[in-house]
């Protein structure tokens, strides 16, 4: 559709002030306080989004050390059970609710519009609406552990110990509603990206040359939508039956305590794959740009990632294998576990093919990139493992499964996540990050890791359970655990060398400019930082590798106005020109009605009433939001 | 890096209509993860139902006139709705005006019905699991007709203000319509399941 | 304290390797089945892993010329690798449901014991067609070797698991709902169990031991077991029996031929015959139980014994009492 007319190439040099000044001037946010609140800077929020989601990780993994220490030695006195309790619940909501998820999102708002070519997400507001309510809830959660309130029912709060009758005080619903926080900002990102991809993909980007991450963030977007309802419906009615007496997992009264597991699952084993899908599109983003050859297998890669987002909605009864549901049920969720190694298999072996093919730098990301597949690969199969309903009986509750899940939640998803730091922190600060230093937490977080959770297999199949707080001298299990620990702060001193690097680099790196590793994706297009516009002009997109078909140009459109914030609406499939959008300016009213809303969700622990007195606020900060303001934006 | 103009987009509106707007999508979005729900809570009703001996749960079937009614007036309510989109799409504001006014009414009326639909269950939220489910997915579609009363509400107020002949505010108007059909529809199976499966 | 560790190792011993409580000690048909299958799953899986490493080293240090691979060349091994995946885990599903359908619970069972656990202890009653001949015990069940063993589960609060790795897998007892496993054991010997479900603040002290004896040796124990308490033989032990028939102990447990006949607490009819008290915390002495009535609240923070104060005399006494209810 592109139609190559014969304009003549423009320099860049005649622009210059011209456009970029007035760019700056409509993009820009105001200084100041109240001018960092205001912004709706989809890169601004993703930092922030990021910052907090690694700073709840070495939070989480503080937390991890302390239950290591716990359980270094039989009998140990280091936390009582009490304290422990709420120690593995946090960690485990902690990771998964609040740092897990956000951190995915966060790459997805800061690279879904570079890599898309436009110059912000779509519905930037509801974004900044999001980071706050996200933050309110992180908040909430960590206050409650710091007043020793802390919920103490697991991260996924079976009933009935998180019902009414014995989750005694505020914390279970403390729990509940942390989760409803964070699922409202994941919806609502959910939705930005959605339509992101959907309407705003720089023309010429057809469907089939949508980069995977993309794709990967787009159906991530998807499994939220279809999973988050089912915990949102969860963590009300939770609340619900412990505030105002419905009985919906009360058996005494026609509810049931399965119910919740089922609600759950529902959305726990597709919330799994919303965490790792992002990372294998980081990994099928980093993989070609240091073998410096296209990704080998585009379509089925796509299609792999499709058909685990729709599987994943048929697996959830895997993680009830022993609550005595007919056999015959079981095994169906035994195949439908199994098939999903297919698509995940097929990845993996266009992954290797893509190597066999290039010739590979052994540069930090793609020491992360290889760490991830041997480490992913076992944790899947150990997944292939218990998802064999026998095999699980032995094993469900027991380290065998915290083996499992940290072999595909880190090795899976923390791997490539940090190999995707290594090599797109140069695009978000213009300074590279230390190669020495990142060699030194590669080595030590991949052998500080399998020191830590392999030998865990091992406890499991021992019969260790899972979340004891101690265990008695007797049990064989105590030199394991001392190895464990020990070995997780050689982990935990990996990720330290990590943080350490990025502190430094952003001050201290040397300067990255536009695009050091010669990738192939638009966001590699603009300079380093990306300025608040994105692109000087909307990028034209001629191939599946913009930057590698066409090296030293950039095809682009003609200007776009400047005196308001305007980006390009294209069509879903062919992505050719429909409109010239405007995009919402800065605005506070989103934070007053991130403020609304916690205020309305944290009193509703305490007073069913809440929901109706507190939606009165919140409805007046919509109006504020929404109401037009006579700007430019507007005109049409 | 060299840029080269390859395509014209100064031709281009400075509005996106329809389904090429991002609203509409974001609406489609929002009502995809809206409908999500209320399936899970049907889910739900019928998971309880399939454990309990007798359904209803100790309570005799709902008196379904109170639904029945609302159900009347919410499909009635279609019509209007449709001419009002239309009328949106043609930028005709007289006809926009009036037909807002008609739809906030159509939105307050079905609140009444709804005040009497509760007792009209016949059970309690806190008698069992059976008056918890359905007080809960009553709750829930009054939500919805709440949020998109007030939603209609304050557009109506903004088209008598001077922001209100602006193509993108007939384009709210039209997501708004859409909005509202889609609580329309969600009323269907829910009152079915609500009123009439009991009676089965 | 002295801890179980006695007969612990003992258990040890005669369970072999493996430990005491492990799905690698298999000793009865269905555990011995699990182990199958997990050895044959892991070692496929062990396969798997090792041949995608294989082909990663290669990919990696592979020697490489000018010529750029094009993509066709590799479609053929890439389609292959799939469709061997396809192979191998449509074989693991039929294995595993093959596994599933030999463990299906076994019907005509020689013993039938309603498990009912509770924060954080297990009561156990043996049932039987004439009540006369129904008993209850706690923390510890005692089965025939060779014979099946149906337990059939259920909770009093919220939900636990139960799970003896030596004999089978685990199953929950569900509030509400009702669960049924059956297992045997091939070989005498004692297995500890553990509640694998979390279910609040003591999760970690939940256990129980089954102990298969031969048929004689458990027919003697079920005939001690029906029978009601021994009474107190010395002075000092009846003084004993008076003092927890007058103090708030017999509000709480029963202990059967005597006034005492709460049911918040586990059964004590026979608590001196037992191998351990409080769910598997402590080895069954004199001292421990002592040290345990003295203040259950510090050796097992939380659990619903309160701490009942006793002079120095009467816990002696009360103490010599429930030692001999053997
Ligand atoms: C990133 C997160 C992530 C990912 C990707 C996975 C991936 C998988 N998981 Fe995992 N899982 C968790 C996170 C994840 N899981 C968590 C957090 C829990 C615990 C929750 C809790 O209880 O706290 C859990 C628990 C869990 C259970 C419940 C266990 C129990 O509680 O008893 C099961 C059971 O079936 C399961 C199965 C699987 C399977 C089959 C896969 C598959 O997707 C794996 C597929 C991948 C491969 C198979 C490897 C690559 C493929 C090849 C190299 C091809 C060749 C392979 C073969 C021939 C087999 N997972
Ligand atoms: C992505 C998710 C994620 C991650 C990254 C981790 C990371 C770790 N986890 Fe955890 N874990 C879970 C998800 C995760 N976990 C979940 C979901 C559960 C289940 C909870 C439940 O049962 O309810 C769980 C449970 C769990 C258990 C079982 C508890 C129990 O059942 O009793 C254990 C036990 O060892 C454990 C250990 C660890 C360790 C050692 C790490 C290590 O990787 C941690 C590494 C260390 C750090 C990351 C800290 C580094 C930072 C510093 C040293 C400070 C630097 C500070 C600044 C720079 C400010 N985890
Ligand atoms: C309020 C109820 C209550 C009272 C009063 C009470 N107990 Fe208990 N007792 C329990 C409970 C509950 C347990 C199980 C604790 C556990 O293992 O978690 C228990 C456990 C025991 C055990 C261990 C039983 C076993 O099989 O492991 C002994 C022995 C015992 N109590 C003796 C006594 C004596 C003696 C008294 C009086 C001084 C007493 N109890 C008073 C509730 C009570
Ligand atoms: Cu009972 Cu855990
Ligand atoms: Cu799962």
């Amino acid at each position: 559709m592109v139609e190559r007319d014969t304009s003549p190439v423009v320099e860049a040099g005649p622009l210059e002030g011209t456009a970029e000044g007035a760019l700056q001037a409509t993009w820009g946010s105001a200084p100041g306080f109240w001018g960092s609140i205001a912004t709706v800077d989809h890169k601004v929020i993703a930092r922030r989004y990021m910052i907090t989601a690694f700073v709840f990780l070495a939070l989480g993994g503080l937390l991890a050390l302390a239950m290591r220490v716990q359980l270094a030695r039989p009998e140990a006195r280091f936390l009582d059970a009490d304290r422990y309790n709420q120690i593995f619940t946090m960690h485990g909501s902690n990771m998964m609710f609040l740092f897990a998820v956000p951190v995915m999102e966060a790459m997805a708002i800061y690279f879904v519009p570079l890599m898309v070519g436009t110059r912000n997400i779509a519905f930037p507001r509801l974004n900044a609406f999001s980071y706050w309510v996200f933050l309110v809830g992180g908040l909430l959660l960590w206050g409650s552990f710091v007043v020793d309130a802390a919920p103490d029912v697991g991260w996924f709060a079976y009933v009935p110990l998180a019902g009414p009758e014995y989750g005694a005080g505020k914390r279970a619903d403390i729990w509940a509603q942390m989760i409803t926080f964070t699922e409202l900002s994941a919806l609502a990102i959910a939705l930005e990206i959605v339509v992101t991809v959907f309407k705003q993909r720089a023309p010429g980007m057809s469907l089939d040359r949508i980069p995977v991450l993309v794709w990967a963030m787009l159906v991530m977007a998807f499994l939220v939508i279809l999973a988050m309802p089912a915990i949102m419906f969860a963590s009300s009615t939770l609340i619900m039956d412990r505030l105002v007496g419905t009985h919906f997992y009360n058996p005494a009264e026609g509810g049931d305590a399965l119910l919740w597991q089922h609600v759950f699952w529902f959305f726990g084993h597709p919330e799994v794959y919303i965490i790792f899908l992002p990372a294998v599109g980081m990994v099928s983003t980093i993989l070609p740009t240091f073998v410096g050859r296209p990704l080998f297998g585009y379509l089925p890669l796509v299609m792999a990632l499709i058909a685990t987002g729709i599987l994943s909605f048929g697996l959830w009864v895997h993680h009830m294998f022993v609550v005595g549901l007919p056999r015959l049920g079981e095994s169906f969720f035994t195949a439908s576990s199994m098939a999903i190694a297919v698509p995940a298999g097929v990845q993996i072996f266009c992954w290797l093919a893509t190597l066999w093919a290039g010739r590979p730098v052994f540069k930090t990301p793609l020491l992360f990139v290889i760490g991830f597949i041997v480490t992913f690969v076992i944790g899947g199969l150990t997944g292939v493992m218990v998802a064999s309903v026998p095999f699980d009986a032995q094993v469900h509750d027991t380290y065998f499964v915290v083996a499992h899940f940290h072999y595909v939640l880190i090795g899976g998803a923390v791997f490539p996540l940090i190999g995707a730091v290594y090599y797109w922190f140069p695009k978000m600060t213009g300074r590279m990050m230390s190669e020495r230093l990142g060699k030194w937490a590669f080595w030590l977080i991949f052998t500080g890791f399998h020191l830590t959770f392999f030998p865990m297999h091992i406890l499991g199949l021992l019969g260790m359970p899972r979340r004891i707080y101690t265990y008695q001298p007797e049990l064989p299990w105590a030199g394991l655990n001392l190895f464990v620990s020990v070995s997780a702060f050689i982990l935990a001193a990996g990720f330290l060398v990590f943080f350490i690097d990025a502190i430094r680099s952003r001050t201290s790196g040397l300067p990255a400019g536009e695009n050091p590793w010669n990738a192939p994706t638009l966001e590699w297009a603009t300079p380093s930082p990306p300025p608040p516009y994105n692109f000087r002009s909307i990028p034209v997109v001629v191939g599946r590798d913009p930057l590698w078909s066409l090296p030293d140009e950039l095809p682009v459109t003609s200007a776009l106005r400047t005196d308001r914030r305007e980006l390009l609406i294209t069509s879903l499939v062919e992505a050719s020109p429909e409109a010239r959008e405007s995009s919402p300016r800065d605005s506070v009213w989103p934070f007053w009605a991130a403020l609304a809303t916690s205020v309305l969700l944290i009193w509703s622990m305490f007073s069913p009433w809440a929901v109706v007195w507190g939606s009165i606020p919140v409805a007046i900060t919509l109006i504020g939001w929404f109401w037009p303001k006579g700007v430019a934006e507007d005109e049409s | 890096m060299k840029e080269r103009v390859v395509l014209d987009v100064s031709a281009l509106p400075l509005h996106a209509t329809g389904a090429a707007s991002p609203t509409w999508w974001g609406t489609c979005a929002f009502m995809l993860i809206e409908g999500t729900g209320f399936a899970l809570a049907l889910a739900v009703y019928f998971y309880l139902m399939s454990l309990a001996p007798h359904w209803p749960i100790r309570a005799p079937a709902p008196d379904p006139w109170p639904g029945t009614f609302l159900a009347l007036i919410l499909l009635a309510s279609v019509a209007p709705n449709v001419l009002v989109s239309r009328w949106a799409r043609q930028g005709d504001m007289r006809r926009v005006r009036l037909g807002l006014v008609v739809m906030c009414l159509f939105g307050i009326a079905p609140l009444f019905f709804r005040a009497y639909e509760f007792p009209a269950l016949r059970v309690r939220w806190d008698d069992n699991a059976y008056g918890s489910i359905t007080w809960t997915i009553l709750g829930l579609h009054t939500a919805h007709i709440v949020t998109d009363l007030v939603d209609t509400l304050v557009l109506t107020c903004l088209m008598f203000t001077r922001h209100g002949d602006n193509p993108r505010r007939f384009g709210d108007v039209e997501d708004n319509a859409l909005y509202w059909n889609f609580v329309v529809v969600t009323w269907i199976p829910l009152y079915a399941s609500l009123y009439w499966v009991p009676r089965l | 304290m002295k801890r179980a560790a006695v007969i612990l190792s003992s258990a040890l011993l005669q369970s072999g390797c493996g430990g005491v409580q492990s799905a690698l000690n298999a000793q009865g048909p269905s555990a011995a089945a699990l182990k199958a299958l997990i050895i044959v799953i892991v070692a496929v899986c062990v396969v798997v892993w090792i041949a995608v490493m294989i082909v990663l080293v290669a990919a990696l240090l592979r020697r490489r010329d000018a010529r750029a691979v094009p993509d066709h060349v590799l479609h053929r091994p890439v389609m292959a690798a799939v469709a061997a995946t396809v192979v191998v885990v449509a074989a693991l599903t039929v294995v595993s449901f093959q596994a599933t359908r030999r463990l299906a619970p076994d019907e005509n069972a020689a013993v039938t014991i309603r498990v009912r656990a509770q924060q954080w202890w297990w009561q156990f009653d043996y049932e039987d067609a004439d009540p006369a001949r129904a008993f209850r015990t706690a923390n510890e069940i005692h089965v025939p070797v060779g014979k099946t063993v149906r337990v059939t589960l259920e909770s009093a609060d919220v939900i636990h698991s139960f799970w003896v790795p030596s004999l089978a897998g685990k199953q929950d007892l569900i509030p509400g709902r009702h669960n049924v496993l059956t297992f045997r054991a091939d070989r005498p010997g004692i297995y500890r169990g553990q509640c694998a479900e979390f279910c609040g603040l003591q999760h970690a002290h939940m256990a129980f031991l089954v102990i298969a004896e031969e048929p004689e040796a458990y027919d003697r124990w079920v005939q001690m077991q029906r029978a009601g308490a021994v009474e107190p033989e010395n002075p000092e032990a009846s003084a004993g029996k008076t003092v927890f028939m007058t103090r708030q102990c017999a509000a709480c447990h029963t202990i059967r031929g005597t006034q005492a006949t709460g049911t918040t607490g586990p059964d004590l009819t026979h608590v001196g015959g037992r191998r351990t008290i409080a769910a598997g915390l402590l080895e069954n002495t004199r001292g421990s139980i002592a040290a345990w009535i003295a203040d259950p609240q510090t050796l097992k923070p939380g659990n619903n014994m309160p701490l009942v104060p006793l002079p120095a005399e009467e816990l002696r006494q009360v103490s010599a009492y429930m030692e001999g209810l053997k």
